[in-house]
């Protein structure tokens, strides 16, 4: 059979340093102090000021923003991942019980409704539904960055998918033994999707977490900014100074990209599952 | 759909209404609101608009820096495109192959799927950078007088680096778990009957993996045009004028920072027809990809 070559191997360690080694730079360089970087360039080594620096990124106010700590965004982020994922898998697992387990006279119709949002990504409506945010009152607000993004249909998509695939004998002998809609959607539907709620989860999560032009538009007042936003605070205080905080600056990107990689990278194998059976 | 249904007159609707009404409210009404205002010409303070029928739409298509922006978009769609999935590809097949250390590899390269598309960005920005960057020393051994930001092509060259290394892990992933769903008597017999390791790549291991390949040339035409967004916006940093952006970003620049709602949202209209378009196609594929399996 196949024989393992040694090329094979080069090529896919070649490839790993090519995917580690600019996060890996990034963070050794936001151990030394700004004005090494600026120096002497990017940091392939350990500089020792870790702490100083991340102490002062996470708990001072300031630097590249006026009002808010590291700490502050990352609890935005937080919300907003957490809030968009459990948003999304309450509302489609709802919707797409619905669609899957009832007879009734409009479900097509409401099918297509919600499956039509799968052919506009919000960036390219962007500007009206600033609009519509903005006529709500929603703006500079955590409903304002978390319910728009909710409204499109790969949620659902994915439940209904999953639901189609429960056999139905579930559902006859849960009749037979008298549980009604609900008492069967939560004491039997709700179970065994544990597995794909986990994997919509950490999908929904990732996404929301590194959502980027939606809470920049959002959110003006700095108590409201999400790490991934302040990357954009970062590049305009970069532009503007003579020997940028190279070091915050990185340091701030790190601890950005940091829980979401913790989450893929330890649920995997529920994360590859999830993402490449509901794309399907 | 089930054998066995519940039948209800108002509980379907209920457990329905939160996804609709997000839906009607956040989706259905500004999309009607861009068609609409594409119609309208609309001063820069938001007072008064004219209708003014096509007009919006002929600015735009007739407008020389749209063609350009448009021509960009295309190449820099198909560079992404091509790129991250060959190379995603090439990753794929290798980490397959190998028996030693297949997880831990599969691990290092999909891993940065978690990183957002402006965080990569303002790493690819650090890693060209004209006072920090380590490729400038680079370009200098081979002559080349590398300028972010400043140089057209150089910033494109950047975009295009930075967006392939983000989007790879997503094409792995994909590549991968196609390439293990590929039955082992079906490679044990290709392994019998062709002992050329590249021609049985070709001639089977390629035409299984085609409808995966398919959905991720979609999917990434989909990526380059919309999700790079953050990676543009950090790299050109709010200074459009002589730097390649891509036909999103034009819409938020002249939406927002132009203050022409009018052209803006006959953009959007244009982007929704192309989008549309690029579904349809999808949606018809899968369900092909269906019979065949």
């Amino acid at each position: 059979m196949y024989r393992t070559r040694i090329t094979d191997h080069l090529i896919l360690i070649l490839g790993s340093l090519m995917m580690i080694g600019p996060v890996a730079v990034l963070f050794l360089t936001s151990t030394h102090d700004a004005v090494e970087v600026h120096r002497h360039g990017l940091m392939a080594s350990w500089g020792g000021h870790f702490l100083e620096t991340y102490n002062k990124v996470l708990f001072e106010p300031g630097g590249f923003t006026g009002q808010a700590t590291g700490m502050r965004m990352l609890m935005n982020s937080m919300i907003l991942g957490i809030g968009f994922a459990v948003g999304k898998i309450v509302l489609s697992m709802l919707a797409a019980y619905a669609i899957v387990y009832f007879r009734f006279r409009m479900g097509t119709f409401f099918f297509w409704v919600i499956f039509t949002t799968l052919l506009l990504p919000l960036e390219v409506r962007i500007v009206p539904s600033y609009e519509v945010v903005q006529k709500l009152g929603m703006i500079n607000t955590y409903q304002g960055m978390i319910v728009p993004l909710l409204a499109s249909a790969t949620g659902t998509f994915y439940f209904r998918q999953f639901f189609k695939s429960v056999p139905d004998e579930l559902l006859e002998a849960a009749r037979i033994d008298g549980a009604g809609p609900w008492k069967f959607f939560i004491d039997i539907l709700v179970p065994i999707s544990k597995t794909m709620i986990a994997a919509i989860f950490i999908i929904m999560f990732v996404y929301g977490w590194n959502q980027y032009l939606w809470p920049m538009m959002m959110t003006s007042e700095e108590v409201y900014f999400t790490l991934v936003r302040g990357i954009k605070q970062i590049m305009l205080v970069w532009v503007g100074s003579q020997i940028p905080d190279y070091n915050e600056a990185f340091a701030l990107a790190v601890l950005a990209m940091l829980p979401p990689v913790i989450v893929v990278v330890v649920f995997q194998s529920w994360f590859i599952k999830g993402l490449t059976e509901s794309d399907k | 759909m089930k054998r066995v249904q519940f039948s209800s007159a108002s509980l379907p609707y209920l457990y329905l209404l939160p996804q609709l009404a997000i839906i009607v409210i956040f989706f259905y009404w500004p999309s009607v609101q861009a068609i609409q205002s594409s119609f309208y010409l609309e001063d820069p303070f938001g007072f008064s608009s004219t209708f003014v029928g096509l007009d919006n739409y002929t600015d735009v298509l007739e407008s020389s820096s749209y063609a350009e922006i448009a021509r960009f978009t295309v190449v820099f769609t198909l560079l992404v495109t091509f790129l991250s999935l060959s190379l995603a590809l090439l990753f794929a097949v290798k980490a397959d192959a190998v028996l030693k250390g297949s997880s831990s590899y599969k691990t290092l390269l999909m891993w940065v799927y978690a990183v957002a598309p402006p965080v990569a960005g303002l790493m690819g920005v650090m890693f060209f950078d004209m006072h920090i960057g380590p490729f400038l020393k680079f370009a200098d051994a081979v002559g080349w007088d590398f300028r972010i930001g400043l140089d057209y092509f150089d910033t494109a060259f950047a975009m295009v680096v930075i967006s392939v290394w983000k989007q790879i892990p997503y094409n792995f992933i994909f590549f991968l778990s196609g390439l293990q769903a590929i039955p082992k008597s079906l490679r044990e017999a290709g392994a019998i009957d062709c002992r050329s390791g590249f021609r049985r790549f070709w001639t089977i291991t390629l035409p299984l993996l085609a409808p995966t390949a398919f959905f991720l040339l979609i999917i990434n035409m989909t990526y380059a045009l919309f999700d790079t967004f953050g990676i543009v916006d950090v790299v050109v940093k709010d200074k459009a004028a002589n730097n390649p952006i891509t036909l999103v970003y034009k819409v938020y620049m002249d939406g927002f920072r132009g203050g022409d709602i009018g052209g803006s949202s006959a953009q959007s209209v244009i982007l929704m027809a192309v989008v549309f378009v690029l579904t349809i196609f999808q949606f018809r594929f899968i369900e092909r990809r269906v019979h065949y399996n």
